[in-house]
C-alpha cells in the first residue's frame, strides 16, 4: 500500500474541497472526519485488538482507538473521568467512607459503535471475562480484590471490595481496563477467549474509531465511529497503524521522508535523533513517567562454583555486601554525562527509583546528581579496599574488586556500560562487560542462564516503571519474599536479593495507609532506603519519545495512558 | 656441471607467483595491514578504550587521524586493536581448520575403509548451517571457557574452535582428491613395494605433494574465518562489548551511518581489503604451484 500517494490524493482533494467551501470555513471545521487520513508508525506491529489477551503495549494501544475504559489518565498522571459521568471520591461520596465501595455512573446516552446502548451490564460482563476460569486474561491484576459488582440501574456500577482499598481506582481505569460489549463477547469465555477471532480482531467499542480491516502483525486500519459521543470529532477519517520496521527507521519515515504523521518509541541516539528533526518535517515530542534505568548491585554471590545455589541468598556477595563499595560505585557514576550522551531532551537525572508523581519524590536523595571519585575513593580507603598488590584493582583479604556487569544489547546500554566502567576503573574497581540480546535476557526463560531474573553477574543495567500513579505494588517488589529463586522457577521482581525486615513492615504499613499524606510518606521512605543503601543506583528517568509530522495538530504525549488517548482531537493544521 | 641442475622449485614459485599482479598487490596489502595492527600499538600509543567524552564525535585531527566515536574513543587506535585481533582469529581459526581438513582429507583418501564414513561426516559438517551452530556454541560454552581462560583469552578460544570446527568441509575435500590421485603414483607403489609404512609414506611422500592445495585452502579459509568473526561481532556475539574488533566497530557504527559515514567505512573497508587481499594472495598461490603453469 503506497500512503504517500493516498495522502496526496486525499490531500489534493481535500485543497480543492478547502477552495470551494471557502466561505463555510467555521462550518467545515466541526464536520467528523474532515481532515481525511492520519498514518501511525508503531515499529513493534498490534498482533491483536483484545488488550484482555495481550498486555503488550503496541496491543493496548492501537485497541485504545476502539475501547475506552471509565477513567484515564490525562498527561498530568490526573484521573479524568472518561466514560464515566466523574471520577469517584469520598468527598463526592462515589467513595464509601470505609473504601470498600466504589460506585460509577455512565454518561447518559452512551451508544456502542454499533449503535447499541452502553449499559451497567457490559461493564460487569468485563470483569466476568477476565476473571472467568481458563481464560488467561492478561489483566487479571486489574480486577483483584472485587468481590462483587452490582447494577442498580442501566447507568450505575457498584464495585464491592473484599477488604478496603487505599487506591479503589484500578478496575475500568486506563489503557489497561477498558470496557467490552457483552453481546460481542458473550460467548466467548473461559478457555473460548481466544478462539473467537472476528471479536479479538474487530471489538466493538465506544472509541473515536471503528476497525475496518486488520492483519495482525502487520497493519491496521479504522474508520471514524459514526455513533461517537462527541460531535464535531474525531477530525479524521480514517486511521491506519502500520507496524514493522525499527525505532530508527520509524523515525526517518516521519521526520525525514514524511511518509507517516506520528511514530511511537523512538529510543534512539539522541544526536541522531536531533539531526534528523533538523529536516523540519515533523517534531519530538517526549514526556516523563515513572521509567528509571538503573544499575542493580547482586547481594548474593553469583560465583559460578555454588552451581545451582548460585546468586540465591544463602551465598552473600563477597565485596558488595560491603556497603561502603556499593557506595562507592555510586559516587563514581556522572549521571549527568550519561542523560546528555545516552537520552538528551528525552532523559532527566534521577536519585531515586519513584520519580514521579511529584508527592512521592523523596527530595533527600539529589546529591547523587554530582560524581565525586575522591570521596568514593576516600571511602573505600577508609573501609579497607587498598590495592596491596599493585595491579590497580583494590582489593582485601585476597578478594578482588572485580566485577561482571551485563545489560542488554542496545547502542545507549552499551555506551553506558563503557563509561561506567571507566569511572570505575578510576577508583579501583575492575569491571568485565557482558551484552546479551535483549529477547534472551528479558525473556524469563528459566532454562537459559543469562536473564536478568537470574542474575548471574555483579552488576547489571535495566529500566523499569510501574502502571498509573500509585507505586504500592511497584514498592512491595523488594520485598524479601519476591526474590527469584530456582524454587519460584526464577520468577520474582526483587531482582536485587534486597532482604531487610524492616523495608517489609514498611510494605505491610503502605498495604493499610489509607490516607495518601501517609501512603507518599511511606512511599518516600522505602524508596530512600533503596537508594540510600545503594543496592540500586538509579541513572535517568526516561521519557516516552515520539515524534509527530509539524502539520498534524492535538498530539499531547501521555506517560500515563495510552499514547493515542486523545486521538478523537488529533487534526490536520491547514497551513497559515 | 651447473647447467644441468634444475632451478629449484622454490624459484620457480616464486617466479610464477610475482608473474600474478593480483597476487602480488594482495600480498603487499597484506603484509602491510598485518605489520600495521602488530606494530600499530607502538606506533599510536593511544589507549582504544580510553573515553574522552569531550572529544566525542570529533572530526579528522592531528590528535585523532581518523576522529573519535560517540564516545571520544580513537578511531585509530580502535581499528588498529581491532585488527589485530580480526586478523588473529583469522589466522588461529585457519590453522585450526587447516590441521583438522588435512587430518580428514589425508586418512580419507588413503585408506578405503575410511573413505566413505569421512566423507559421509564430511557432507554431514557442509550442511549444518555455520552461523546458528556458532551462536549455540557461544551460548553454551561461554562460560566454562570464561572461567578457566579468563573472559578475553576464554572467548577467543571459543570463537576460533567455533569457526574452525565449521570451515575444515572444503580442506578435507580438496586434499582428499589430490591424495587419491596421489596413490596411484608409481613412486607411491614404489615406497609400498619396498614396504614402507603408512605413516611415513604418508609424511615423506603425500604431504610434501598436496602442500599446494592445502597452501591454497589456507588463504581462502583465513579469509572466511575473519568473515565469521565479524559476522559474530556484528551480531553482538563473541567478545565483550568494549573490546574493539572490525566487525563490532563496523556494527557499532551502523546507527552512526548518516551522520559519521567514515566509522562504518573504515572498519568496512579494511575487512574488505584483508579478506580481498588474502584471496588474491590464495589465487597467485595456486596458480604458482600449478604445474600446467609453466608450459606457457
Amino acid at each position: 500500500m503506497n500512503f504517500r500517494r493516498i495522502r496526496r490524493l486525499a490531500m489534493a482533494f481535500l485543497t480543492l474541497a478547502g477552495t470551494l467551501a471557502a466561505p463555510l470555513a467555521t462550518a467545515d471545521e466541526a464536520q467528523r472526519g474532515r481532515d481525511g487520513q492520519v498514518s501511525i508508525l508503531y515499529w513493534q506491529a498490534p498482533s491483536i485488538l483484545n488488550p484482555y489477551l495481550s498486555g503488550g503495549t503496541k496491543d493496548l494501544e492501537a485497541a485504545s482507538l476502539v475501547l475506552e475504559p471509565l477513567a484515564r489518565f490525562d498527561e498530568t498522571g490526573t484521573l479524568v473521568p472518561w466514560l464515566a459521568e466523574s471520577v469517584p471520591s469520598v468527598e463526592n461520596g462515589g467513595v464509601s467512607g470505609a473504601r470498600d465501595t466504589i460506585t460509577w455512573v455512565l454518561r447518559e446516552g452512551l451508544e456502542w459503535s454499533d449503535g447499541t446502548p452502553v449499559t451497567s451490564a457490559d461493564v460487569v460482563f468485563t470483569w466476568t471475562y477476565c476473571i472467568a476460569e481458563g481464560g488467561g486474561c492478561a489483566l487479571r491484576e486489574k480486577f483483584d480484590g472485587i468481590a462483587a459488582i452490582d447494577t442498580p440501574d442501566a447507568r450505575t456500577i457498584v464495585i464491592r471490595f473484599d477488604a478496603p482499598r487505599p487506591n479503589p481506582h484500578v478496575a475500568f481505569v486506563g489503557a489497561q481496563s477498558p470496557i467490552l460489549q457483552e453481546a460481542q463477547f458473550k460467548d466467548c469465555l473461559g478457555p473460548r477467549a481466544p478462539t473467537c477471532t472476528g471479536a479479538n480482531f474487530n471489538p466493538i467499542g465506544t472509541g473515536p474509531f471503528v476497525v475496518t480491516d486488520f492483519r495482525p502483525n502487520d497493519v491496521v486500519q479504522f474508520a471514524a465511529n459514526p455513533h461517537y459521543r462527541e460531535p464535531g470529532k474525531p477530525a479524521f477519517s480514517e486511521v491506519v497503524i502500520k507496524g514493522g520496521g525499527d525505532a530508527t527507521a520509524a523515525a526517518r519515515a516521519v521526520l525525514e521522508t514524511g511518509e507517516f504523521d506520528y511514530a511511537w518509541n523512538l529510543q534512539i541516539d539522541p544526536h541522531v535523533l536531533a539531526n534528523m528533526a533538523a529536516a523540519g518535517r515533523g517534531q519530538v515530542v517526549s514526556a516523563f513517567g515513572t521509567l528509571v534505568e538503573r544499575v542493580v548491585l547482586n547481594q548474593t554471590n553469583p560465583d559460578a562454583a555454588h552451581g545451582a545455589r548460585r546468586s540465591t541468598l544463602g551465598h552473600p556477595h563477597p565485596f558488595l555486601s560491603d556497603p561502603a563499595v556499593r557506595q562507592a560505585l555510586s559516587l563514581a557514576i556522572d549521571r549527568a554525562l550519561l542523560v546528555e550522551i545516552g537520552y538528551g531532551p528525552a532523559g532527566r537525572i534521577t536519585c531515586n527509583l519513584i520519580p514521579a508523581p511529584d508527592i512521592y519524590v523523596s527530595q533527600a536523595n539529589d546529591g547523587c546528581a554530582m560524581q565525586d571519585l575522591d570521596r568514593a575513593r576516600a571511602l573505600l580507603d577508609g573501609a579497607g579496599w587498598t590495592d596491596s598488590d599493585g595491579d590497580g584493582v583494590r582489593d582485601q583479604d585476597g578478594v578482588p574488586l572485580s566485577l561482571v556487569f551485563q545489560t542488554s544489547t542496545n547502542a545507549v546500554r552499551q555506551d553506558f556500560q563503557a563509561l561506567i566502567k571507566q569511572w570505575w576503573s578510576q577508583i579501583g574497581v575492575a569491571t568485565e562487560l557482558r551484552n546479551i540480546d535483549a529477547s534472551v535476557f528479558f525473556g524469563g526463560d528459566p532454562g537459559s542462564p543469562d536473564t536478568f531474573q537470574k542474575f548471574y553477574a555483579d552488576a547489571q543495567m535495566f529500566a523499569g516503571a510501574f502502571d498509573g500513579t500509585d507505586p504500592e505494588s511497584y514498592l512491595s517488589s523488594w520485598r524479601c519474599d519476591r526474590i527469584p529463586t530456582p524454587e519460584n522457577q526464577w520468577q520474582g521482581s526483587n531482582i536485587a536479593r534486597y532482604c531487610q525486615p524492616a523495608y517489609d513492615a514498611l510494605v505491610e504499613d503502605m498495604r493499610e495507609a489509607g490516607d495518601i499524606e501517609r501512603r507518599a510518606e511511606l512511599a518516600r521512605a522505602m524508596n530512600d532506603m533503596l537508594v540510600q543503601d545503594h543496592v540500586i543506583l538509579p541513572l535517568v528517568n526516561r521519557g516516552r519519545v515520539s515524534a509527530h509530522a509539524n502539520d498534524l495538530g492535538g498530539v499531547v504525549l501521555n506517560p500515563w495512558d495510552s499514547e493515542l488517548w486523545n486521538i478523537a482531537d488529533w487534526h490536520r493544521k491547514t497551513a497559515e | 656441471m651447473t647447467l644441468l641442475s634444475p632451478p629449484r622449485p622454490g624459484h620457480t614459485v616464486w617466479r610464477r607467483f610475482r608473474r600474478h599482479r593480483g597476487a602480488v598487490a594482495g600480498a603487499a596489502v597484506l603484509g602491510f595491514l598485518v605489520l600495521a595492527v602488530l606494530l600499530g600499538p607502538w606506533l599510536w600509543s593511544l589507549d582504544p578504550t580510553y573515553i574522552d567524552v569531550r572529544a566525542r564525535s570529533a572530526g579528522p585531527s592531528p590528535a585523532h587521524p581518523l576522529g573519535t566515536d560517540q564516545l571520544g574513543r580513537d578511531m585509530l587506535a580502535r581499528l588498529l586493536a581491532g585488527g589485530r585481533v580480526s586478523i588473529a582469529v583469522g589466522l588461529a581459526a585457519m590453522a585450526v581448520s587447516l590441521g583438522l581438513g588435512t587430518l580428514i582429507g589425508v586418512l580419507a583418501g588413503f585408506f578405503r575403509r575410511l573413505d566413505s564414513l569421512l566423507m559421509r561426516l564430511t557432507d554431514l559438517f557442509l550442511a549444518l548451517p555455520v552461523i546458528p551452530l556458532v551462536l549455540v556454541a557461544v551460548m553454551l560454552f561461554r562460560e566454562p571457557l570464561n572461567h578457566s581462560f579468563g573472559p578475553q583469552a576464554g572467548i577467543f578460544v571459543l570463537v576460533v574452535l567455533a569457526i574452525g570446527l565449521t570451515s575444515w568441509m572444503p580442506t578435507a575435500r580438496v586434499v582428499r582428491g589430490a591424495v587419491l590421485e596421489l596413490k596411484e603414483r608409481e613412486f607411491i607403489l614404489a615406497a609400498r613395494g619396498i614396504g614402507t609404512p603408512d605413516a611415513a609414506i604418508i609424511t615423506r611422500h603425500v604431504l610434501p605433494n598436496v602442500a599446494s592445495p592445502i597452501l591454497v585452502s589456507a588463504a581462502l579459509g583465513t579469509a572466511n574465518a575473519i568473515l565469521t568473526e565479524s559476522a559474530l561481532s556484528f551480531l553482538g556475539l563473541g567478545f565483550p562489548p568494549d573490546f574493539p574488533t572490525w566487525g563490532r566497530l563496523l556494527s557499532d557504527a551502523t546507527v552512526y551511518l548518516q551522520d559519521y559515514p567514515g566509522r562504518a567505512l573504515w572498519p568496512g573497508g579494511l575487512i574488505c581489503l584483508t579478506v580481498l587481499g588474502v584471496n588474491y594472495l590464495g589465487d597467485g598461490l595456486r596458480d604458482a604451484f600449478d604445474i600446467r603453469g609453466d608450459a606457457r
